[in-house]
């Protein structure tokens, strides 16, 4: 096990962010905002139907989930895709690092930034609104789970395309439309019968909906029983990370 | 005889578009030896040392580094070896000492700040050290990338065209340092278009031309051996060979260079060699020359020969 590899390579990963945080992290903190206060003043004092929340509270958590949702995928594919832009990925390949170390540091740079970011995005909130906190437990699990998801789907989306292009592609007609359209905005409740049933196979909707349920004590689905999906998925995200990165998949010739 | 270090074994490679970049390549590369592969553009030695680097994928064939198989061992292999890659990459975050930290770290090791700062001061990076490595000229760059095959103290270090684009200054300073590694018993491989560099460092030599090992042994052996003499003789400054001049004189090998004739002679023994035979040829053919001498092969001269002779 080389621990000191996998730490380098992690902090690494983590330097990458951190030397421009006014990019990686208070960008898009700010973005967050920016909708939470458009919406503020659109809806008004507007309650969420079928909820006992009013429409600003109901939003918050959701931004949150999605802003680090966002995050942790940025992290991982533009390291990757920087990488083989500029071919110095071919240093990671010639490293004497196992696959599953190589994505296990990826990864937790990757959650590690979306935890930032979410936490930036909280605190800046704190002075001006009634943050309450249901379960501490279930929002660390939805966020980190939320996060190792995408940072995975971020490492093979990276490995997987060619050029920022390719990349770009990727990130703004997969993964946004996902994380946009899974309940960040509004409650499924109220969607017509048949997006309900289409928003049940949208991973992200149980992630925002559990991570929401953490702060608000509400939501759509049992948050507890959505553990096991969203834990199941983050596993399997992380399997495919390691055996895509073990064959050399889109790296090697 | 020294164990062998490295020892290739019937390596292919065939990329996906079909090209066959290896054939079945066998190789070894002595202990401490500083080692020449060489071979024209295109003969496969970058496929080769990037299969050894695992940034390519071999199609068969295997490869035993100091008893460890290369492909089934891989991450032993790749903490005792390291190599510069051909194309020259870098990592737009950092500065060349935090590079080279963190070339260290995924090592598994403690970066070793003294190890570091001589790298950098022999290296001639060490007032670029704190840069950001966007800002270091190419030379440079490749000055660090020799710096971070060596941080982590490898057993073999692999150099796939180190000093292409360095000017010759810098070059022989850079032959000098690796010297100095080699003897201190570090493995060199290296892969150069310097043939005179590489006759003059080199102890031990490989010629592979499309994918094929075409000589394998120490330079001095090669020299004594597959090196022969030629003859060349001067008529104008520019001519050349009819196809029927290069038919009549093909048991010499004929070929222009420089505006000489150049005829390779053998040797029947150890006394006598085909000058005579080669000499009268020529004037039979193109009358009495200008002037003529007999010149030693160097090992430019026998890497053209054996290359040329393949493509026959
Ligand atoms: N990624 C690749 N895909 C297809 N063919 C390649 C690739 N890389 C190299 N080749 C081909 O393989 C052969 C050997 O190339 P290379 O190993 O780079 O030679 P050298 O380093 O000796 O100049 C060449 O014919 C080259 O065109
Ligand atoms: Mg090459």
């Amino acid at each position: 096990m080389n621990l000191r590899g996998t730490w380098t390579l992690f902090k690494r990963e983590t330097h990458r962010f951190l030397k421009v945080n006014m990019q990686t992290i208070a960008a898009p903190a700010l973005t967050a905002i920016l909708y939470l206060i458009v919406f503020r003043y659109a809806m008004g004092d507007r309650q969420v139907p079928g909820m006992n929340v009013d429409y600003f509270t109901f939003l918050i958590p959701g931004l949150a989930m999605m802003t680090m949702l966002q995050n942790a995928f940025a992290n991982t594919s533009s390291s990757i895709i920087i990488g083989k832009v500029m071919n110095v990925h071919i240093y990671l390949l010639m490293a004497p690092l196992s696959a599953m170390e190589m994505v296990m540091a990826f990864l937790t740079a990757a959650v590690l930034r979306a935890v930032i970011v979410a936490t930036v995005f909280l605190l800046v909130l704190t002075p001006f609104v009634d943050l309450s906190i249901h379960h501490f437990g279930l929002i660390m699990v939805y966020g980190v789970c939320g996060s190792i998801i995408m940072g995975g789907m971020g490492l093979i989306g990276g490995m997987w395309s060619e050029n920022f292009d390719s990349m770009s592609m990727v990130s703004n007609f997969i993964i946004l439309p996902l994380t946009f359209l899974s309940g960040v905005f509004y409650s499924i409740e109220q969607l017509p019968p048949f997006w309900q049933t289409v928003s049940h196979f949208n991973p992200f909707f149980y992630l925002i909906d559990g991570f929401r349920h953490g702060f608000l004590g509400v939501g759509d689905s049992d948050p507890w029983l959505s553990i096991g999906i969203v834990a199941g998925f983050a596993l399997a995200t992380v399997l495919t990370c390691w055996y895509l990165w073990r064959i050399g998949w889109r790296l090697k010739e | 005889m020294t164990s062998p270090v490295l020892s290739v074994n019937q390596l292919c490679k065939a990329y996906s578009n079909g090209k066959e970049a290896l054939k079945g390549v066998s190789l070894s590369v002595p202990e401490g030896s500083f080692f020449a592969l060489l071979g024209p553009n295109g003969a496969g030695k970058s496929t080769l040392i990037n299969i050894m680097a695992d940034t390519v994928l071999p199609t068969s064939g295997s490869i035993d580094f100091l008893g460890h198989d290369m492909f089934s061992e891989r991450l032993w292999c790749k903490g005792n070896m390291g190599v510069v890659p051909q194309e020259v990459a870098f990592d737009p975050f950092f500065t060349p000492r935090e590079v080279l930290s963190m070339v260290c770290g995924l090592y598994g090791q403690k970066p070793d700040m003294k190890w570091i700062n001589e790298l950098l001061e022999r290296l001639e990076l060490a007032e670029h050290a704190n840069k950001n490595t966007r800002q270091l000229s190419g030379g440079m760059r490749r000055r660090l990338l020799v710096a971070q095959a060596l941080v982590h103290r490898p057993r073999l270090v692999v150099l796939d065209e180190p000093t292409a684009g360095v000017d010759v200054e810098l070059r022989k300073r850079l032959w000098e340092y690796m010297r100095e590694i080699n003897a201190s018993g570090t493995t060199i491989l290296l892969t150069t278009h310097y043939l005179e560099e590489a006759e003059e460092l080199c102890d031990h030599v490989a010629i592979i031309d499309r994918g094929n090992v075409i000589a394998s042994s120490s330079m001095k052996k090669l020299l004594h051996e597959v090196a022969g003499s030629y003859l060349w003789l001067r008529y104008r400054d520019d001519w050349e060979l009819a196809a029927t001049d290069v038919e009549a004189l093909s048991e010499f090998n004929p070929r222009i260079d420089d505006g000489l004739l150049c005829l390779t002679l053998n040797r029947i023994d150890l006394q006598q060699s085909t000058f005579h035979h080669a000499y009268e040829s020529a004037r039979l053919r193109f009358g009495p020359p200008l002037d003529a001498g007999v010149c030693q092969e160097d090992l430019e001269d026998v890497f053209l020969r054996l290359t040329r002779e393949q493509i026959i």
